[in-house]
């Protein structure tokens, strides 16, 4: 570790603390449906999607028609993709002549995307059209964003709401937010990209000749676009195979940093607008305090872990940490920031090959992904995943004197703590079930391409990945089979719809319920006594669920890699 | 429940079309305009052919010329669409080789690559990223240190002098961005390129 990578790591966190305030102002006013300063150029748009979908941006929603809407949703962005990736070969912007796409992975892909989860187990440049690229991935990247905040609105409604039945309209959130958060920063990001050297074309694959006299074949296409929305909305899915590793995805330093905040921003920025919604911007630092507190133990342990390197370099003499898998603009630090990062948030993008880190540096961002992605986490995901931590703390809390739970308001009662438990259960049924499945089919062992503990935490990490709607890998696994396809493509379905049911259930019965003021007696959620709860509950919580599987993958491998055992 | 079906076709058809077609296209022709070189993707030409992107990686065997890193990139075997087989490289399918700390396949590979430079350069140590692969596969930067540590074949296969070729070294070194964000690099076509243009004078 060194002290100009510390420097850059404080630097991240002061700039993505500095964007809190005015990002999540502006998107309360636009979640709030106030005018902004880009009213006058964007309002006609937004009244024309209404009326041709034929939407009364006044009438609002029961959370459950709500919940149908954004599932209706997804149905369609489902056969849009799947369609356009069976279809790719007939449909044209494929200069590189791509073939239609088999039917699961297609599947997968299409599930993938919808999900927000954005897993690859298709090849980017070797497997997809220019088309599909923008009209199946981009707006998906767009829409499946927008989905997440909006659900998060909705539950911050419920809290701020008092005595209604309503908890605003899918519609009506979905469209201003692509028109007035998602889009507009897009457009200046991709410019931004271009500048450092991303490609944005529909000029097919080059052949170069190199100086050695060799071919090169050099994938090309509308990359700058497609980044911009992967990083700001969360998604990850790559324009290449080796996704931002790659030097047209990711070209510099300064545009791998650049990454890195948008990867926070929007998620970040939520806390405050969760603040501002229930009337105390504390209560949204108290939150964003929590997450910072997980992320910088995080930090520290990957680039730590990485800067060390393994003991197999060093039995070589090979000094400057575990650079394999690594890029040398990015090096050490911003490669560990990077993947801590990306599973912080429920983003999946990488600079680096997480299966070539160390074993605890790899530890960690499988931690931060069974943790549920609360620490900053998916645009709207992480808020509400978060929120239903919060909701078993303070419902530990009121156990602990003997009151009925109070928070920002409203009584936690049975069906709140029912329904919290409920979306928290379902990732560990979902990640560890189809692990222990994997590991006891022949077929699917056979997938794995590092052998001992470390092919054991390849399998973890993609199911672990797929039902945190991550996307990120081990990518060393052969995931392109009929059998990781299908059960990636379960997992991700039901770790993002299976959060999201009970989250919006929470949301309708919380909107419906008077708001209390607070009292002599209430907890108080804005100091360090509530953070220090919140993060006590999530890692007891967490750590009960799946520290037995991290002792048969990471840890039993970090204990042969110091004794130069290998496999 | 059922008015919400015409809204989830027709609000997704037209935002579709926005964020899938109309937003790319418009940022293609934007970009095109403004910014046309790193758009079309950095190429570099020579004698009006293109000989490669100044952002890609190529790879590097000849004794006169600078080596990156090793590259983990494949390709389908020609005899066996199932298997593949390595293209280092290969700008088509970027990928890195994703073994990890306790593997033997990888430390065997490091272990040779680590005696070959040893033989080449004795007096130095060998640095790491010089032997270990890089995530995408096309890397296009060494560090300074693996540049300088070529320095001695280099100048014997171009006979140069060791001060000349460092200091191509030096004048191709880029330093962190504002002092502050990434790594010290080299980037390894343009050293290349540069040396080929010293020797023609």
């Amino acid at each position: 570790m060194t002290v100009i990578g510390w420097i850059q790591i404080v630097l991240y966190c002061a700039i993505v603390l500095a964007l809190v305030k005015p990002l999540g102002w502006y998107m309360t006013r636009v979640f709030n449906g106030e005018r902004t300063f880009l009213s006058p150029v964007l309002r006609p748009v937004e009244r024309g999607i209404y009326w041709i979908g034929g939407v009364d941006e006044r009438r609002e929603q029961h959370w459950l028609t709500y919940t149908v809407a954004m599932l209706l949703f997804h149905i369609g962005g489902f056969f849009i993709i799947y369609g356009l990736m069976r279809l790719q070969a007939a449909l044209p912007f494929n200069p590189a002549g791509q073939t239609a796409v088999a039917e699961d992975l297609s599947f997968n892909t299409a599930i993938s995307f919808i999900t927000n989860t954005n897993w690859q187990n298709y090849g980017g440049e070797s497997t997809l059209s220019y088309l599909v690229q923008m009209l199946g991935l981009t707006h998906q990247n767009f829409l499946s964003a927008a989905t997440g905040i909006a659900l998060a609105v909705a539950l911050i409604r419920g809290f701020s709401r008092s005595s209604m039945r309503t908890v605003g309209n899918f519609w009506v959130d979905v469209v201003r937010c692509t028109l007035y958060v998602l889009l507009p920063i897009c457009i200046v990001y991709a410019l931004f990209l271009v500048s450092q050297g991303m490609p944005q074309t529909l000029q097919p694959y080059v052949d170069a000749t190199t100086l050695e006299g060799g071919k090169q074949t050099i994938a090309l296409g509308p990359v700058a676009s497609q980044v911009a929305i992967k990083m700001l909305g969360t998604n990850g899915g790559g324009f290449f195979n080796a996704n931002a590793a790659h030097p047209f995805e990711n070209p510099t330093a300064l545009s791998n940093f650049v990454q890195m905040i948008s990867i926070f921003a929007l998620g970040a920025a939520l806390t405050n607008v969760f603040g501002r919604m229930v009337g105390n911007e504390r209560q949204g630092w108290a939150i964003l305090a929590v997450m910072g507190v997980l992320f910088i133990a995080g930090v520290t342990v990957t680039y730590w872990a990485e800067a060390n390197g393994t003991t197999a370099l060093q039995a070589l003499g090979l000094t400057g940490g575990n650079m394999e898998g690594k890029e040398v603009r990015f090096g050490i630090v911003a490669s560990s920031l990077f993947a801590v990062v990306t599973t912080a948030a429920s983003c999946g993008a990488v600079n680096a090959m997480h299966d070539s880190f160390t074993a605890l540096g790899g530890m960690i961002p499988l931690i931060n992904m069974q943790l549920g992605e609360i620490i900053v986490g998916g645009v709207g995901a992480g808020l509400y995943g978060m929120l239903l931590f919060v909701v078993l703390a303070i419902f530990v809390a009121g156990l602990m004197v003997g009151r009925t739970p109070e928070y920002v308001g409203k009584k936690i009662e049975a069906r709140e703590v029912k329904m919290a438990m409920l979306a928290i259960l379902v990732l560990p049924l979902m990640y560890l079930g189809w692990t222990s499945v994997a590991v006891v089919l022949p077929s699917a062992v056979a997938s794995m391409a590092n052998a001992g503990p470390h092919g054991f935490t390849e399998v973890l990490y993609a199911f672990t990945s797929a039902t945190g709607n991550n996307g990120s890998a081990f990518a060393g696994l052969s995931g392109n089979t009929f059998f990781y396809n299908l059960t990636l493509a379960c997992s991700m379905f039901v770790g993002r719809f299976f959060m999201i049911v009970p989250a919006m259930a929470i949301a309708g019965s919380l909107a419906e319920k008077k708001s209390h003021p607070p009292s002599a007696g209430t907890f108080p959620t804005t100091g360090g006594l509530f953070v220090g709860l919140v993060v006590g509950v999530i890692l007891i919580i967490g750590g009960l669920t799946f520290f037995p599987a991290l002792a048969l993958g990471p840890i039993v491998e970090h204990l042969a890699m110091n004794a130069n055992t290998l496999f | 429940m059922l008015r919400e079906i015409r809204p989830a076709i027709l609000v997704l058809v037209v935002l579709t079309a926005i964020t899938g077609l109309a937003y790319p296209l418009a940022m293609t022709a934007i970009a095109g305009a403004i910014l046309p070189k790193q758009a079309q993707g950095s190429l570099i030409e020579k004698n009006g052919k293109v000989i490669g992107s100044a952002l890609i990686g190529q790879e590097f065997k000849e004794g006169k010329y600078f080596h990156g890193r090793p590259s983990a990139t494949v390709t389908p075997d020609p005899s066996d669409s199932s298997k593949t087989v390595p293209a280092p490289y290969n700008a088509a399918n970027s990928g890195g080789s994703n073994l990890g700390p306790t593997s033997k396949a990888l430390n065997d590979r490091v272990k040779a690559d680590v005696e070959q430079l040893k033989a080449e350069n004795p007096s130095a140590s060998v640095p790491v990223d010089l032997v270990t692969t890089s995530a995408s596969g096309l890397d296009p930067d060494i560090s300074p240190e693996a540049a300088l540590f070529q320095v001695p074949r280099v100048a014997k296969a171009r006979s140069m002098s060791e001060e000349q070729v460092r200091q191509l070294v030096t004048q191709n070194t880029q330093g962190r961005f504002a002092g502050l964000l990434g790594e010290p690099r080299v980037n390894v076509l343009a050293l290349n390129l540069a040396l080929d243009g010293a020797t023609a004078k």
